[in-house]
């Protein structure tokens, strides 16, 4: 498992590490089942404090993405991905469909919303 | 079931011109606590007071859930100052034959995996090695008796970054087992903000905060503004504030909550463990 942190960032290293442990889960680099290295010795080797990886184990064991078994660690939760990107897509479309109207209703052209969004693609 | 290493209350002391003040704070099981400040500022004389070498004069010192019993609990604790009191004419064996001999745990394997992880050179005499070679090698000895609870004073004061970093690697080595905690003084604040999981900040004999470390980088926050902005920005949002001959600066507890509020009309920029030390040291004054 490779996570990558940024130490120059504005993005929490917490967030970081979320972010990274769920795209490896989305992509399929880590599986369903798979144990996760434990809290300590990912905050060992990545050299930061055991609450910031705690912080975002949490955070992933809430959004589904592992199971944490006491005394045995964490893991990836056996789950749909499918599952899981439609829940996605479903929660982006409703936010472009704001985006949409704000767009529509002060004159800001379908063009100039879409290189917006290029924009932040590529970011 | 008592979840705290170390927990200290209204530790009192009171010296020449100088007064502790009613210090209280806790160290959880698992976790490593910063403890920051000044020279002077009462670092040292709290930790002596927590291992007994000073008299208190008031408050409560629990080790491991216990009162007053420093003496019966010494084997578990490994203490480390900032100087390396080894005799120059020793080597590392010779070390092992006297603390093997001191502590009943001892781990000679567990010795001998660090000095050889942390490249210890095991023949030399300690008079030659560095200053940083010394200190790691204090760690590890107070390490290879598998205390619960490391307290150290200063350890990483005048190293290089390298040692440093190696010194922090053996830190988190050490709370790999989650019954372990580590109490650490220091006044370099980067080494606190890399592997602290709380940070306690010692100013003139009072704790000024006991924080999570992450809530102090991650939201607190400096608002700089010219003095005109400054007059429509309320009291409530910022807890300290410094005027300088060009600007204001404030330091704010959630600066994601200042951003949304005063919007483009001030610079909010992170504060880091230093800055926000600094702050609270100098304070507003002008």
């Amino acid at each position: 498992m490779e996570i990558i942190i940024s130490n120059s960032s504005d993005k929490p290293i917490y967030e970081q590490i979320c972010m990274q442990i769920k795209n490896l889960i989305m992509n399929g680099t880590l599986s369903a089942g798979e144990a996760l290295p434990s809290m300590r010795a990912l905050a060992r080797d990545l050299h930061i404090s055991v609450i910031t990886v705690q912080r975002a184990y949490e955070d992933l064991t809430r959004d589904g993405f592992i199971e944490t078994v006491s005394g045995k660690g964490s893991f990836v939760a056996a789950q749909n991905r499918e599952f899981i990107r439609e829940e996605q897509l479903r929660a982006a479309e409703e936010l472009l469909q704001k985006a949409a109207e704000i767009g529509r209703t002060h004159g800001i052209s379908y063009e100039q919303m879409a290189n917006i969004l290029k924009l932040f693609y590529e970011e | 079931m008592e979840n705290n290493n170390i927990l200290v209350r209204d530790l009192c002391k009171q010296f020449d011109g100088f007064l502790l003040d009613h210090v209280s704070f806790q160290v959880p099981k698992g976790r490593i606590v910063g403890f920051i400040g000044e020279n002077g500022a009462g670092k040292s004389t709290t930790i002596n007071l927590i291992l007994d070498e000073l008299k208190r004069d008031n408050g409560q010192v629990q080790i491991f859930g216990m009162e007053n019993t420093i003496s019966s609990v010494r084997e578990e604790i490994g203490v480390v100052f900032d100087e390396c009191n080894f005799h120059d004419v020793f080597n590392t064996a010779d070390i092992e034959r006297i603390l093997s001999g001191v502590y009943k745990s001892w781990d000679g394997s567990l010795y001998r995996h660090y000095l050889k992880k942390f490249k210890i050179p095991e023949k030399k005499q300690i008079g030659s090695f560095s200053k940083g070679t010394k200190m790691k090698l204090s760690i590890i000895c107070a390490m290879a008796h598998k205390p619960k609870l490391l307290i150290l004073d200063e350890a990483t004061t005048g190293l290089d970054p390298v040692v440093r970093d190696e010194i922090l690697d053996l830190f988190l080595e050490f709370i790999q087992d989650e019954e372990c905690s580590i109490f650490f003084s220091s006044h370099i604040t980067s080494d606190i903000q890399k592997i602290a999981d709380y940070v306690i900040l010692i100013h003139q004999g009072k704790i000024i905060f006991e924080e999570q470390k992450d809530d102090l980088v991650y939201n607190f926050g400096i608002i700089r503004c010219g003095r005109e902005k400054f007059a429509s920005i309320s009291p409530d949002d910022y807890i300290i504030h410094r005027i300088t001959n060009v600007s204001v600066e404030c330091l704010v507890r959630d600066k994601e909550a200042v951003k949304r509020k005063y919007k483009d009309d001030v610079v909010v920029d992170n504060a880091s463990l230093e800055d926000i030390m600094l702050f609270y040291i100098k304070g507003g004054a002008v």
